[in-house]
């Protein structure tokens, strides 16, 4: 909780930071875990009801332990009109999971974004914070395979 | 090992762009390997590499400019290094391979400024584009940086300074296109000690990513025009709300806002003047609606972000009760050009009632994807031919969606629509960020609208019904429409539902998501009917409609889409014609990409039903 500590601290203890104490959290456990936002609210005297209203509000924010990877499929307009949903179904079906959901091996969590703003690259796939422009269906493949493969 | 450049006097700068895009492309693998290169050749006394912000070119990243020459090169990749220092910087010979070249028959284009998507733009907020170190302040200043702040907090009394954005004639770039002067006007006049002021950088409107590039590549043109708003408003603290999918923006906007407070232009007693104004950055955690003001406020505020009713409006009590001015990052990028050059000057660009320019991303089916900057009232038809090239591999232009999720489909027949806040109005679109996104015969106008609400339904924070639900029934009926079992009277219930959302919800969110469907139905009604009477999809893009064959006359049994096929749904024998079993199709369209293009046998048709 040392850890914890240091983030409250840097926000002064503010409840009015909680969304960027939330955002710092999650930086260090890639969620939120339970036992953290109990002793968050605690610390903060910030009702756990209050802190699960934001924690579900915003998108950026998982309850859930995300896998090792995190595969993120932007939705932006200019993605969506270049192929973005062939190329999602095409990971749903190869991870078998469907959008924001983790796959048994806890190896990929997959989800979606409504826009990164690099719209030339069209449509972005982003792996662990590598942005892949320009995928393809086909190339969905090849890029798993080079993940997977990186475990091995 | 970079040198300032006070010590030195380089022959050459080598500006690589360090952008998103060009960032995602490995454009600081690529400067490093520049430097080292430079090294090998034992240049680095006389050739400096730069990294600087967006170049907005983004279609063609890496980018690197060799100046002062103005040798644009782009899509530089590693292997491409040695040679092009070996032939440009040590022989003097520009590599013509790595240059830009606008259609395959034609001749490289050099020169930066000779290309068509730079030579028709107009920079003003964008000034500083490529040409400097967002990281180093003194860059900006070097380029009449913080001038403008000098002379608003020296020699002008507040009211001079919003006279002089009135008279500017300059309209918030987030939307809806609010006189800026008269806003600041309205929170100046609030009584109280205690105001505050907000950068809106939350843009989430979908294939918009202006104000990334303004806060990544030039951060201190906004915080130089927040200083003077908060001079002219009387405000001492001001905040930078960043949405969470942009980090380098909040990275390089952190950097800024420490150089300037190192450098007195920012927080206690500015310039030796006794003016105090210190900015935070708030960044944001996945919400669209944290673009509406009041959202917003809530937001910074540590809540959720639902918007409130207005008024009272956050000039009269915004932030935590008190007077707030808020305007997004494009507007306050202007601003310190404004003081600088004079409102004459300013009004003197673009049209009667939007001054200035304005910047547009221009996505999606278009040649030359990045960011333009042009002065209000040039057609769509200038931006989307002469600067974006036109539209990919001969495809028919069929529309352009503005305004985001709130905005609407503009057809082609409205090309020669000058653009500003008025005009994309009456066509029932909205001037909105200024996203641009193009789309081509490819691209079915009823799943853009299903998209859009289906985006908008994601979206809604849910306060009001008839946007929570108005919208979720709207997704359900385009969703059946775009499947096959669409009924006649679908459209009427669509228009009905609309117009129950756009009067009952509380903020623009609800307000104006009915707009992408109202535009699509209004130009391409055809498109709708087509789904619900002949159950077919023109553009070939809903998959319940479609189907994939293979062309007995065409196919020559090469056997790739048989083994790449993920359903095994395609049989045959090799040399002989394959076939495409309906039944086990999954539709994923990987047969149709690796066809080769010499056969180009697999085709998608949606043949109508009777």
């Amino acid at each position: 909780m040392t850890k914890i500590k240091t983030i409250l601290e840097k926000y002064d203890y503010k409840k009015s930071r909680i969304i960027q104490i939330l955002n710092d959290i999650q930086r260090i456990y890639n969620y939120l875990p339970k036992h953290v936002l109990e002793y968050v609210s605690r610390e903060l005297r910030l009702p756990l009801s209050n802190i699960y209203s934001i924690a579900t509000f915003y998108s950026a924010f998982s309850l859930k332990p995300r896998g090792k990877h995190l595969v993120t499929v932007c939705m932006g307009t200019a993605c969506h009109v270049r192929g973005a949903p062939a190329v999602l179904s095409r990971l749903e079906e190869r991870l078998k999971i469907r959008t924001g959901n983790t796959t048994e091996d806890n190896q990929f969590t997959l989800k979606t974004v409504n826009c990164l703003g690099a719209c030339a690259l069209a449509p972005i796939v982003v792996i662990d914070e590598e942005y892949h422009g320009q995928t393809t269906v086909n190339r969905v493949d090849t890029l798993l395979n080079k993940y997977a493969k990186e475990e091995n | 090992m970079r040198k300032k450049k006070i010590n030195r006097e380089f022959r050459q700068h080598l500006l690589v762009c360090a952008g998103t895009g060009c960032v995602a492309n490995h454009s600081f693998e690529i400067k490093e390997e520049l430097e080292k290169e430079i090294v090998r050749k034992d240049l680095q006394d006389e050739i400096q590499v730069v990294t600087t912000g967006c170049q907005g070119f983004c279609e063609r990243g890496p980018i690197v400019i060799v100046q002062p020459d103005g040798i644009f090169y782009q899509r530089i990749k590693k292997k491409d290094i040695p040679h092009l220092v070996e032939e440009h910087l040590l022989k003097g010979r520009p590599v013509n391979d790595l240059m830009y070249v606008p259609a395959p028959e034609e001749r490289p284009v050099p020169k930066m400024m000779d290309i068509d998507f730079f030579k028709h733009q107009r920079l003003i907020i964008l000034r500083n584009r490529g040409r400097l170190d967002p990281e180093n302040i003194e860059e900006y200043i070097g380029f009449d940086g913080y001038k403008a702040m000098e002379l608003a907090l020296t020699k002008m009394s507040s009211e001079e300074i919003i006279r002089e954005v009135k008279r500017a004639g300059l309209r918030g770039r987030g939307g809806a296109g609010f006189p800026t002067g008269k806003k600041w006007a309205l929170c100046r006049k609030e009584p109280g000690r205690i105001k505050y002021l907000i950068c809106n950088g939350d843009e989430g409107d979908p294939g918009a990513f202006m104000d990334r590039s303004v806060l990544e590549a030039d951060p201190h043109s906004v915080i130089e025009g927040m200083v003077i708003g908060a001079k002219a408003i009387g405000a001492h603290q001001g905040f930078v709300y960043v949405r969470s999918e942009y980090p380098l923006a909040v990275k390089r906007l952190k950097i800024a806002l420490e150089q300037a407070e190192a450098y007195g232009l920012l927080g206690e007693n500015i310039l030796g003047t006794g003016f105090n104004f210190h900015i935070d950055v708030v960044q944001g955690a996945g919400a669209f609606v944290c673009g509406e003001e009041t959202a917003l406020i809530a937001s910074i505020e540590g809540r959720v972000g639902r918007p409130k009713q207005r008024p009272p409006y956050p000039s009269q009590a915004g932030l935590w009760g008190k007077p707030t001015n808020i305007n997004n990052v494009e507007t306050w990028a202007n601003v310190p050009m404004i003081i600088l050059r004079g409102a004459k000057w300013f009004s003197s660009i673009g049209t009667e009632t939007s001054r200035g320019t304005k910047i547009f991303s221009l996505v999606g089916k278009i040649n030359n994807t990045g960011l333009v900057e042009v002065p209000m009232g040039i057609t769509m038809r200038e931006i989307i031919y002469d600067i974006g090239g036109g539209i990919p591999q001969g495809k028919e232009f069929k529309a352009v969606q503005t305004g985001g999720p709130s905005g609407g489909c503009i057809p082609k027949k409205m090309l020669d629509l000058p653009i500003d806040y008025e005009s994309l109005t009456q066509a029932g679109s909205m001037m909105g960020s200024g996203g641009m996104i193009v789309m081509d015969e490819d691209t079915c106008m009823v799943d853009v609208a299903r998209y859009f609400l289906n985006f908008t339904q994601e979206e809604s924070c849910g306060k009001c019904p008839p946007c929570r639900m108005g919208t979720k029934h709207m997704v359900y009926i385009l969703d059946r429409i775009t499947q096959g079992s669409g009924m006649p009277e679908d459209i009427k219930l669509l228009e009905s539902i609309a117009e129950n959302v756009e009067l009952a919800s509380l903020c623009g969110l609800g307000q104006t998501a009915p707009n992408p469907v109202l535009t699509t139905l209004r130009y391409f009604r055809d498109e709708y009917l087509a789904h619900i009477n002949e159950k077919r999809c023109p553009a070939l893009v809903c998959k319940t409609l479609i189907s994939y064959v293979i062309d007995p006359q065409l196919c020559g049994g090469c056997t790739v889409c048989a083994k790449k096929c993920p359903s095994n749904a395609i049989s045959g024998e090799p040399k002989k014609i394959y076939t495409i079993d309906q039944a086990k199709c999954t539709k994923c369209g990987i047969c149709i990409t690796v066809c080769p293009p010499k056969f180009n046998a697999v085709k998608k048709v949606s043949p109508a039903v009777k």
